[in-house]
């Protein structure tokens, strides 16, 4: 007998035969990684899909109190919305850098994609402080509840991306561009710009239709 | 400094939950005791406690869902007392506040805690063996799941000593679990709990998803994985899909109640019915979180039993994708009062009764799997085929209870309670322990008595019968739910009837605690010499019992469907064992005590959460966070196996594996 009739019958290693989807073993942590962090990435979308869902079924139940369109700053936003994407922007130079293992560059990518996310989340909060100083605080109103849980659930989860953009520099800094640590720089990346998505959902949802004449 | 926690949240006026208490933390006490005398704690430490090991990640969720087991069936065995007794003048011996936690307590247990623990570790054990690989995609990650799920166990028993659990049920509905109407901690007990195990069995999901998809033997392809493995992806994704829903419903309830918004209260415009399509939305799919991964065992155990392949595998594929996805669209069903109008109604009623569809499907194949096989009455296939008997008339009542008319009648009733009961132990709770006999030989080496095992089966079996048969003719007698005490006297008989069948069911219980010690003490003459005690068709008998810490020497290659019995078939005919790999060191990763930290800063910002006690919740954040960062700046990540280690085990298991060739080829 032949070694591939052999083989194909099991009595050798290797050469299981290619029926098409999903042979090719285990893949490299290169792969894995990502591909889990993408789907917890998705579970955290699903999470803000069933905030959507709560807002747009508060949106009216304002219980007496202020509407969308008495609330909403479309300057204000349009502002916040460019902070945010040009933070994501400088996101994408700084894995770029990391491929080219520039540790500076990196680095000061790294900064300047936390400091526009840190302008955003000043603006959000000011327009927040700005709400609740009016008198229209989450206690006020269904509406205003899902309002604030909605936007702030982003905003908090800006804030965790600031603590890791932190801590990424930091490792980044003291580790150099070891592969477990680019593997989460590009972690970092994903969820950075998920969060944008989210943001574009929010931006769409509540203030463009929330601002409507 | 304390919050709200004083002196008087400890019940020394209550004497069950006192007693209760005392009991408990002394049988810990012991416990903890005899491990530190027989200095078995560096033993525990290093194999289990930091270990990233699926297998052993595996027996401890397992370890935990039997001790949750026992706490939950004693909430039950509580309750059937009390409505054995409580009627007319007779108040029972449980007042209506603590019998209400009881019954909360019980339903939060059994699901979060017991079912969820079991089915997760049996797949932790199984799938990564049965896909002929390592370990899973994130083996640390695993190692956390494991201690967030134990940590939210932790907190729903400290409720017994201090303070109290919830008396909102088991999904704690507003705007009853409202600060309103339930100032005290005990929902929020409830709240916190589910929360940080929530994380637990969230990271769970993306690790088994990504592991199934990413992470399989070489030839592993999808058409020819186990269908235990295909039922443990579905049950993942929705996970992933459903679980992010339950931490938005009770998150929302807890900024009810700890920061006064307004989004389930009866005033300032909130919604209560909001919280019962999000809770739903998640709660159905649970309800196949939990069936999938059973139906995967039954499909594993019937075809080995039978010694035939599964009857129609791909029509099993297609059956478990579409209750997949169907089961996300039902969830309206468990409030057809809500009134949403009879289309509506209609439409959630249909879905529910199509859902009945690939689940007969799978009924149809486990019979033709068995039809013309040659059937070996072990004790897993005992639990198989009580299964399709109870699982079809509790599946018979679902299809009634997706009748919008007749659900309004018996909404809420024991009817309910009845037919749940019906399909979780039918399914789940048989499910588990087959699943529980039949690898137990894979990870310790020795089988489970047999005798014993048929014992606990027929006790399981027949105690359910006894105990629920009587509530669905209660619930149509008009029996509500969750009843502390009732004025017909004609209720009573059933009820002492129910209370007989829980008594059998703790007799099976206590059993199988004998049958564990009796199985130990005789292993010796019990052992799994070959790796294959049932003649099995998957891979992770290929592999020695208890498998070596890297589980294959060389990853298997697959040829075909069944990836071992192809293999088995192979030796057999060419009478010679599959030549000789060339030996490899084997990376593995290393231990880590990250879970058990992260898990401890949990529980404790849980608890002070619980008790607004806001500095040590601080402190609990900052400390997880510290312990993360910590584990994120290690540098040793694998230790290597050494070469001549892998061949020695390897060659013992061929040694094995020779002898038990040479004894199929006589006997075929």
């Amino acid at each position: 007998m032949t070694t591939s009739e052999a083989s194909t019958i099991g009595l050798t290693h290797g050469g299981s035969e290619d029926t098409g989807l999903g042979n090719r073993g285990p893949q490299s942590k290169n792969i894995v990684v990502p591909y889990g962090f993408w789907l917890f990435v998705l579970s955290d979308m699903v999470l803000f899909s069933a905030l959507f869902a709560t807002y747009a079924s508060l949106v009216h139940a304002t219980n007496g109190g202020p509407v969308t369109s008495q609330l909403f700053n479309r300057t204000n936003v349009a502002i916040e919305t460019l902070a945010l994407l040009i933070s994501s922007f400088i996101c994408g130079l700084a894995v770029i850098a990391a491929k080219r293992k520039e540790m500076l560059w990196t680095l000061i990518f790294l900064f300047l994609t936390g400091f526009f996310g840190f302008v955003f989340l000043v603006i959000e909060l000011t327009e927040f402080a700005g709400m609740i100083a009016i008198g229209a605080g989450p206690q006020r109103s269904a509406f205003l509840s899902a309002f604030f849980t909605l936007v702030g659930c982003h905003g908090a989860h800006i804030t965790a991306g600031l603590l890791w953009i932190g801590t990424m520099m930091a490792q980044i800094w003291a580790k150099g561009f070891q592969p477990h640590v680019t593997r989460r720089l590009l972690c970092l990346s994903v969820f950075w710009h998920a969060l944008d998505i989210i943001w574009v959902a929010i931006f769409t949802i509540v203030y463009l239709i929330g601002t409507l004449p | 400094m304390f919050g709200r926690l004083t002196w008087a949240s400890i019940p020394f006026n209550q004497p069950i939950p006192l007693i209760t208490s005392i009991v408990v933390l002394s049988v810990v006490l012991a416990v903890v005791a005899w491990i530190t005398i027989k200095g078995w704690w560096p033993y525990l430490w290093n194999e289990y406690i930091t270990s990233t090991d699926h297998k052993r990640i595996g027996i401890m969720y397992i370890v935990l869902a039997l001790v949750m087991l026992v706490r939950g069936f004693a909430d039950a065995i509580m309750m059937r007392t009390q409505q054995a007794i409580s009627v007319g003048a007779s108040q029972g011996y449980l007042p209506p506040e603590h019998y209400d936690q009881i019954f909360s307590a019980h339903g939060t247990i059994m699901i979060f805690f017991m079912a969820m623990p079991f089915v997760i570790g049996l797949m932790n054990f199984v799938v990564p063996l049965q896909l002929g690989v390592r370990d899973v995609a994130f083996p640390t990650m695993n190692n956390v799941s494991f201690w967030l799920t134990a940590s939210g166990a932790l907190l729903v028993n400290i409720s017994l000593f201090v303070g109290e659990f919830a008396r909102t049920g088991w999904l704690g509905f507003p705007p009853l679990s409202e600060t309103q109407f339930s100032p005290g901690v005990g929902v929020d007990y409830y709240l916190v709990s589910l929360q940080i195990s929530g994380v637990g069995t969230l990271l769970t999901g993306v690790n088994f998803v990504t592991t199934i998809l990413k992470i399989r033997a070489p030839g592993m392809s999808y058409m020819r994985m186990p269908v235990f493995c295909w039922t443990s992806l579905a049950a993942n994704l929705l996970i992933i899909a459903a679980f992010p829903v339950l931490t938005v419903a009770l998150g929302l309830l807890m900024l009810d109640r700890y920061l006064g918004f307004h989004f389930f209260t009866t005033d300032g415009g909130g919604n209560s019915m909001l919280y019962m399509n999000l809770i739903w939305v998640w709660g159905h799919p649970e309800v196949y979180i939990l069936a999938l991964p059973a139906f995967g065992i039954y499909s594993e155990v019937v075809s080995t039993f039978s010694g035939k392949p599964l009857f129609g595998y791909r029509s099993m594929v297609f059956a478990t994708l579409a209750i997949c996805i169907i089961s996300f669209m039902v969830w309206l069903h468990h409030f057809f009062t809500m009134g949403a109008g009879a289309d509506v109604n209609a439409v959630f009623g249909i879905a529910s009764m199509i859902i009945a569809v690939p689940t007969g499907v799978k009924i149809f194949n486990w019979l033709f799997t068995m039809y013309g096989g040659r059937v070996r009455f072990t004790v897993p296939m005992h639990y198989a085929i009580g299964f399709m008997i109870t699982f079809v008339i509790g599946g018979l009542t679902g299809v009634l209870l997706a009748i919008p008319p007749v659900d309004f009648v018996v909404h809420n009733s024991l009817f309910l309670i009845a037919h749940f009961h019906n399909v979780i132990i039918g399914a789940v709770v048989f499910a588990v322990m087959a699943g529980y006999t039949y690898w137990f030989p894979k990870a310790f080496g020795f089988t489970l008595d047999e005798r014993i095992g048929k014992a606990i089966f027929w006790l399981w079996f027949i105690g359910f019968y006894f105990a629920f048969m009587p509530l669905y003719a209660l619930g149509l007698m008009g029996a509500t739910r969750r009843l502390q005490h009732y004025d017909d006297p004609s209720w009573q008989p059933y009820n002492i009837v129910a209370l007989f069948g829980a008594i059998l069911i703790l007799f099976a219980i206590a059993l199988t605690v004998v049958q564990l010690i009796y199985s130990i003490r005789t292993r010796d003459r019990r052992r799994d010499l070959t790796g294959d005690p049932w003649d099995g068709r998957t891979l992770e008998w290929l592999t020695l019992s208890p498998p070596p810490h890297f589980n294959f020497a060389v990853l298997p290659d697959v040829h075909g469907e069944e990836a071992y019995w192809t293999r088995k078939q192979t030796a057999i005919r060419e009478e010679q064992l599959i030549e000789e790999p060339n030996y490899e060191p084997i990376e593995m990763p290393i231990n880590t005590p990250t879970g058990v930290i992260v898990a401890f800063f949990a529980s404790l910002c849980g608890f002070a959460l619980i008790w607004h006690i806001w500095w040590l919740v601080i402190l609990g954040l900052i400390g997880a966070f510290a312990i993360l960062v910590w584990y994120a700046w290690r540098d040793e990540h694998d230790h290597v196996i050494p070469v001549e280690e892998v061949q020695r085990l390897e060659r013992e298991r061929r040694r094995v594996r020779n002898a038990l060739l040479q004894e199929l080829i006589k006997t075929t």
